[in-house]
């Protein structure tokens, strides 16, 4: 078996130093390593979207990248999203309107709407619905999502205007 | 929201001031979700926990010759290599029959494959090591030698004379069949103006829960206990089965359940891999876990839905529907699934079709046969589908043989809102529903002129929209009838424990199970409402057969209903308990007190006498100072189960919008309008967003999902960029509508809503593209409508 790689990296702010297989996938370095069981595997081949991380500020599926991938890059994951309050109004506006069931798809949603809202802080409906296409919920229909990501839109805007 | 029948007639213990019945109110908890801090199965680790993959059969049917586990025993990491036959050491094999469906047989099956496999996917071999990966990378040195037999794929030929019979001991591949013929059918047809058959057909499917099945099994063998971490919804059900294969008794199993990551019914049984991880941890001694990657998943979930069904309806030229038959056959894979059986979809079918209609002339037969494809069993909604769109599509197919409107058709045939209790031609016995107050408010809903209008209009621009309209009834509360009758050990009633702590809040224990559906939620709002206190001073426990009372789960639409009905009667007990114990404090009666904001009051002025927190103290750390013979009893316990009716029905009607792009076949879902009644509504958030879920997996099945199976029986899209769901772009708003006749069978009133989406949403979709492509002269009567199946109808391919 091929030997383990040393890695650098920032988690959630925090600095970390690993030994990981070059085949470790960032999904399950994450959880099974750092257990920061927060991000979720759903699929393991990049469809579902449950495993959705910021790296460097950027959304990634977890499960498509590999560990090593993210030597000396900064990754955030749920945890830290919550911890700073980044997301406390989607989180509020997701519990409002019920938009989460069995919560599994919820932390990555939450990525998911965050990534849209700092690119488009007044997105449309539809807008909304295509930019969250990509995670995968078996729930709620989507409609609660697309309703929660859009309250938490307009108040945010309205809070900065 | 319309009532149709208020009940009971006075104020009930739901009425109270701050009550929080019919309120939206946020679920508790959620934070824990939200912030990515729960705790479902695949996040569990235990010391010394070991891992396993399993090898899987590649072939759909053949004999296990040989299996040599000798050089992946000597893998880093390996802890064993465990075939079928040295498995059945610790674990027996199972029959999933019940005998209430008489003449259900099926073959006796093992954790893992002994000797033979039947299916693709079934287990070979459960390959444990320290990690999956390492358990995977030993299972790609297990040799097994296989000779491959005939396999039985095509369920139309199954019971040909020249097919190979799966099981020899069953003698032939049928595993059931249910015939049943009610009034005088053939003179119906006989005297009907207008006859229409079709043939209908479903495209088989599963659940694809975002958390695959996952379970961790700890056999400590110094407490000869075992204990099950499961994301199941019948905590129960699995001690009960557990223990009677792995020779223990009940006593000795523990089923923890935490958070689950979707179910809707994948997660209702019993897989022969989950037994497999039971038994594997009895034999070596340790925690071991499984969860199931996105192939397994596809390969061994449970299938629903592959169904082929001939229809037949009469009609009179006024509109009455004279008569339905029809002719059901379907396949579910080479073994009836344990311990619900294999039976309970087709018998569905059977007991539902025509179900809204007052028409008394029926006759139906169903044939369930075995087939070498993956077990099919009960999924969110079990049977309705089938049967309402069988049975809305007959009557749309009717209505346009006759040339009248499918709103007026349906007005003409559904059963009177005055005309119950009745029963229908199936032996149903329905309580109190409601299809035309809920008709009339759909149509209202959706503005039906208007876009009637609108469709004409857009039709002489070569746009082609439809509508759909689908009635449907639910089966919700399942008394014993469901399963007990037929010797499952499936407890059919459901209990809650509520006490009151040392500083005034509640603690309930209920036996119902939250996947999401908001049972925690219901049950809180419950208490706190009946009991007088907030719902934030209410804690409530569930999933743990060490903590909470007996119970069935949450299946069947019947957390609400059942374990709600079991919350409120335990409440109003320990509500009395208080009282009783506040008389004695406060020297008054307990008719002269209440409990409302945490504290027991004046009935007449509502004035505060004693907070909770302080009678809480005075019972548990002063009871020196009650009068002699006073023991205060700050706990109480009931037990609930529907003994009247065998199902407390409810009914609703959906209708959706579309436009049907007639060159490339692909459906646009416009909007969806859906009208139910499940009876009191607890939190109309959660029932509303149970309908809209329900309805986004029927859009599902009706536009996308099929597992597609080759001729050998190879499962050729077991991943979720073939197999197509439902993503947020795709899916259109849904608008949700309520009547509400509660059930008299409970002082809740409660009936279940987590089907009705799923039950009718591909029956109007489908009636919407048909209405769609009416100018065509198109039918089409097969789900998924895929633009290969629609350009094919229409003759463009």
């Amino acid at each position: 078996m091929t030997a383990q790689v040393s890695i650098t990296l920032m988690v959630n702010g925090e600095r970390v130093e690993a030994q990981v297989l070059p085949r470790l996938n960032l999904a399950d370095f994450l959880r099974e390593q750092l257990k920061l069981t927060g991000t979720h595997v759903g699929c393991e081949h990049g469809v579902c979207g449950a495993c959705t991380v910021r790296v460097g500020g950027e959304i990634v599926r977890s499960c498509l990248m590999l560990a090593v991938q993210v030597d000396g890059a900064e990754v955030e994951t749920i945890e830290g999203l919550s911890d700073s309050g980044e997301i406390a109004d989607l989180q509020d506006a997701f519990r409002d309107r019920n938009a989460l069931q069995c919560g599994f798809c919820t932390p990555a949603m939450l990525m998911a709407a965050q990534d849209l809202l700092q690119q488009n802080p007044a997105p449309a409906r539809e807008e909304i619905r295509e930019h969250l296409s990509g995670n995968y919920c078996r729930c709620t229909g989507y409609q609660a999502i697309i309703d929660a990501v859009e309250n938490a839109a307009r108040a945010r805007v309205g809070r900065t205007a | 929201m319309s009532s149709i029948r208020s009940n009971p007639e006075t104020l009930s213990v739901l009425d109270r001031p701050n009550s929080y019945i019919g309120k939206t109110v946020p679920r508790p908890n959620l934070d824990r979700l939200l912030q990515g801090r729960g705790t479902y199965v695949s996040d569990m680790e235990l010391p010394r926990m070991a891992h396993v993959a399993f090898l899987r059969s590649p072939h759909a049917h053949a004999e296990i010759v040989s299996i040599d586990a000798s050089a992946a025993k000597q893998m880093a990491g390996v802890i064993a290599v465990v075939t079928g036959k040295e498995l059945s050491a610790v674990i027996t094999p199972w029959v999933g029959v019940l005998s209430h469906l008489k003449g259900l047989k099926s073959a006796p099956q093992s954790a893992i494959a002994i000797d033979r496999v039947c299916w693709q996917g079934e287990a070979v071999a459960a390959i444990v090591a320290t990690s999956r990966a390492a358990a995977e990378d030993a299972a790609e040195h297990v040799a097994v030698e296989y000779r491959e037999i005939e396999a039985v794929t095509d369920m139309r030929t199954a019971l040909d004379p020249a097919t190979p019979v799966i099981h020899a001991s069953l003698g032939d591949n049928l595993a059931w069949e249910r015939v049943h013929d009610a009034g005088a059918v053939d003179e119906a047809f006989a005297g009907s103006d207008a006859v229409v058959e079709a043939e209908f057909i479903f495209g088989r499917h599963t659940g694809v829960t975002l958390e695959p099945r996952s379970v961790v099994a700890d056999w400590n063998a110094a407490e000869a206990r075992l204990t099950i971490y499961q994301g199941t919804q019948a905590p129960h059900m699995v001690q009960n089965i557990a223990a009677l294969h792995l020779g223990l008794k009940e006593s000795q199993v523990r089923v923890v359940c935490k958070d689950v990551g979707g179910s809707f019914g994948i997660k209702v049984h019993i897989y022969a891999d989950e037994m497999a991880i039971y038994a594997l941890s009895k034999l070596l001694r340790r925690p071991i876990k499984f969860v199931a990657d996105r192939v397994e998943s596809f390969n061994t979930d449970i299938h629903a839905r592959d169904h082929r069904c001939k229809g037949k309806i009469g009609v009179k030229r006024d509109g009455s529907i004279t008569a339905f038959e029809i002719d059901d056959l379907t396949g579910i894979g080479p073994y009836s699934m344990y311990p619900r059986t294999s039976a309970i979809e087709a018998n569905q079918v059977v007991n539902l079709v025509g179900g809204p209609y007052t028409n008394k002339n029926y006759r139906a037969r169903a044939r369930v046969v075995y087939q070498n494809k993956n077990v099919m069993c009960q999924y969110r909604a079990v049977g309705h589908p089938i049967a309402c769109s069988v049975t809305e599509g007959l009557v749309d197919l009717a209505a346009m043989k006759i040339g009248m409107d499918p709103v007026e058709i349906r007005r003409r045939n559904l059963i009177a809102d005055d005309a119950y209790p009745c029963g229908s031609p199936s032996g149903l016995r329905f309580e109190q529903l409601s299809h035309h107050a809920s008709l009339a408010k759909i149509v209202e809903m959706m503005d039906y002129q208007a876009l009637r209008t609108e469709q004409a209009a857009l039709r002489k621009k070569g746009v082609h929209r439809g509508i759909g309209i689908a009635s449907f009834i639910e089966v919700t509360n399942p008394s014993a009838a469901f399963y007990g009758v037929g010797g499952a050990r499936i407890s059919s009633q459901d209990g809650v424990a509520v006490r009151l702590d040392a500083q005034g809040s509640v603690i309930c224990q209920t036996s119902i199970t939250e996947q999401g559906q908001g049972s925690e939620s219901l049950t809180a709002q419950i208490v706190g409402s009946v009991l007088g206190v907030s719902m934030d001073r209410v804690r409530v426990i569930l999933g743990d057969t060490d903590m909470t009372p007996y119970g069935g789960g949450t299946w069947a639409s019947r957390g609400a209903g059942i374990g709600g009905e079991a919350a409120l009667q335990a409440t109003k007990i320990l509500r009395k308990n208080i009282l009783d114990v506040a008389a004695v404090i406060l020297q008054s009666t307990p008719a002269e007190l209440d409990i409302a904001g945490n504290a027991v009051v004046n009935v007449g002025d509502g004035a505060p006498r004693i907070e909770l927190n302080e009678l809480a103290r005075i019972v548990y750390f002063r009871p020196d100072t009650l009068p002699p013979g006073i023991q205060p009893e700050l706990m109480a316990t009931k037990h609930f189960v529907p003994r009247e009716y065998p199902f407390a029905f409810t009914n609703g009607v959906q209708a959706a919008w579309v436009e049907v792009d007639t060159d490339s076949g692909f459906v646009k879902l416009l909007k969806h309008w859906v009208v139910e009644d499940c009876g009191t509504i607890i939190n109309p958030q959660l029932v509303d967003e149970q309908i809209r879920g329900g309805v986004v997996q029927g859009l599902g099945a009706a536009l996308f999902e099929k597992c597609i199976y080759d001729e050998r029986g190879q499962l050729t899209n077991a991943n979720m960029a073939d197999y197509l769901v439902p993503m947020s772009g795709e899916m259109p708003d849904i608008d949700v509508g309520h009547v509400v006749s509660p059930t008299r069978e409970s002082e809740l009133g409660a009936k279940g809503a987590g089907e009705a989406g799923t039950a009718g949403a591909a029956a109007a979709v489908t009636n919407a593209v048909n209405d769609a492509l009416s100018p065509f002269g198109t039918i089409i009567t097969e789900i998924p409508l895929t633009p290969q199946v629609i350009l094919t109808a229409m003759g463009r391919i």
